[in-house]
């Protein structure tokens, strides 16, 4: 908590509520376990009570907070179509992937950029909790202190404090992270963010190398575990439909339960439907309460996209999401040929 | 007529035959395929087929949804690229197969399942021989287990 970019933060926020910018901030705050920060919503009241700010800025803030604003915006079916009151103004403070979702929800009409203020933080990347739990080898943890930003001071039931460097605990997603730094805020906090990863497709080209077999042995058996408890969807900044595929009742696609047909059949829509708007946050992994792999799976749609339609979403809201457009010359080497020989 | 109609579900018949559903477009496959029945020429009886206004009106969930419901394959036809009747729904639809297609074998879906093609109305041979192709392709790798819903009693 030593993060200066917290006070940073707090600055920015108490600024654009003193200039009546914004109605609504948010951030993140302290969590009451340790290893959790939650985010935190602060309101204009709140603000103006002069309560002291619970914004707080650490190595846990690893939420995608783009995943709250959509209901924001919402136009409720069966109203008027004039709005009786302007949308909120909102104040967020975003981590890169945080301002790439907002980017690919504004390009589906389901935020206005123009009534947010987004006070970018250059990211240094998060600390995976997990990662921190396995080295406390299933212990119960008592507390955390992150000292000078680089070491990460855990306090262990029954056992000695784990000094972890900050690099070895760090969320798969961050290592891998091309883009930490959110390019387009409205403010930029001041600070250093980490250096550009390399996307992490070698994993993906390792699983691809393998044999079907193997593959389908996989899927099957991570998704064995999925108690279809739609953590997954819900975490996930763009699934933001009224009604899922999954729920849908007027053609009834899956049931509800855990059969595994419909699970697979779950996953790998959801994660289609995620083709050209995942930003790689991992929501969808940190929501996982059973650890389900979905990392690799949400990686492939992310690497194909980008491969086949040269595409990746990242901070430039004019460019077309690649399956609202086509190409002339797309890749038409799938296509089944009868008069082909072979 | 020739063997390959001749089949009496009713005989004992240990043979496996696989059943395909092949989803077409209104204007280019679906004449295709009835150009194919015009003309005469024979291909393998295990498909069902399912017509659709474009092949843009697919949602891969048709394709999971079949695979559900214990088809052993799956084929989508439309007009070749350039001829669709509403100009771009192909190339649209092209975007989504692409993607599809890959994603179904990264998981672990053998690629002779789910088979995307372009037959134009005038091509009844090339329908014919893209079912006998598609046909051959799914007997090889034999009956779907994976992605098929059991429904416990
Ligand atoms: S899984 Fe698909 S249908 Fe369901 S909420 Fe996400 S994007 Fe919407
Ligand atoms: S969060 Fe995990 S367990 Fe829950 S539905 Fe998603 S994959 Fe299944």
């Amino acid at each position: 908590m030593t993060d200066s970019r917290a006070g940073e933060i707090r600055k920015i926020a108490q600024g654009l509520f003193a200039e009546g910018k914004i109605e609504l901030f948010l951030g993140f705050q302290q969590g009451s376990l340790p290893l959790r920060s939650r985010p935190c919503f602060v309101t204009a009241e709140g603000a103006a009570a002069g309560v002291d700010s619970p914004l707080v800025w650490d190595s846990f803030c690893a939420n995608n907070l783009a995943a709250y604003l959509p209901k924001y915006y919402e136009n409720l079916p069966n109203r008027p179509k004039k709005r009786d009151k302007p949308y909120p103004r909102i104040g967020i403070a975003a981590k890169a992937c945080d301002l790439r979702s907002i980017v690919a929800l504004t390009k589906e009409k389901q935020v206005r950029r123009e009534s947010l203020v987004v006070v970018g933080v250059p990211c240094r990347g998060m600390i995976d909790t997990r990662k921190v739990e396995a080295a406390a080898g299933g212990q119960e943890i008592l507390g955390h202190e992150e000292v000078d930003g680089d070491l990460l001071r855990v306090a262990v039931r029954g056992a000695e404090p784990l000094s972890l460097p900050r690099e070895q605990v760090l969320q798969d997603c961050c290592l891998e992270c091309r883009h930490p730094v959110p390019e387009g805020a409205d403010v930029l906090v001041p600070g250093q963010a980490r250096k550009p990863g390399d996307g992490g497709y070698a994993r993906v080209k390792e699983f691809e190398a393998k044999s079907q077999a193997e593959r389908w042995e996989y899927f099957r058996s991570e998704l064995s575990r999925c108690i279809r408890c739609n953590a997954c969807r819900q975490a996930c900044p763009t699934c933001w439909c009224k009604e899922c595929f999954a729920e849908q009742t007027d053609r009834k696609w899956i049931g509800v339960g855990t059969d595994a047909s419909d699970k697979m059949f779950f996953q790998i829509i959801r994660i289609f439907h995620q083709a050209g708007r995942c930003v790689e946050c991992d929501a969808c992994y940190r929501a996982c309460p059973m650890g389900i792999d979905l990392r690799l799976f949400t990686k492939k749609i992310v690497k194909d996209v980008e491969e086949t339609f040269g595409y990746l979403p990242a901070f430039d809201a004019g460019e077309l999401p690649p399956l609202t457009t086509f190409g002339e010359k797309d890749a038409d080497s799938f296509i089944t040929d009868p008069d082909k020989k072979g | 007529m020739s063997d390959t109609l001749a089949i009496d579900l009713r005989a004992a018949d240990t043979e496996w035959h696989p059943v395909i559903v092949a989803f077409l477009c209104n204007w280019c496959s679906y004449a295709g395929a009835d150009l194919a029945g015009v003309s005469r020429l024979q291909y393998a009886p295990n498909v069902r087929i399912i017509r659709v206004p474009c092949s843009a009106r697919i949602n891969p969930q048709f394709i999971m949804k079949a695979l559900q419901n214990g088809v052993d394959g799956v084929l989508v036809s439309g007009c070749h690229p350039g001829d669709c009747h509403y100009i771009s729904g192909n190339l649209v639809a092209r975007r989504k197969f692409a993607l599809t297609k890959k994603f179904l074998e990264f998981v672990g879906v053998e690629p002779e399942r789910v088979q995307f093609s372009w037959v134009s109305a005038s091509e009844g041979r090339r329908f014919s021989d893209l079912m006998n192709k598609v046909i051959a392709d799914v007997r090889r790798v034999g009956p779907a287990k994976g992605l098929k819903k059991e429904v416990s009693s």
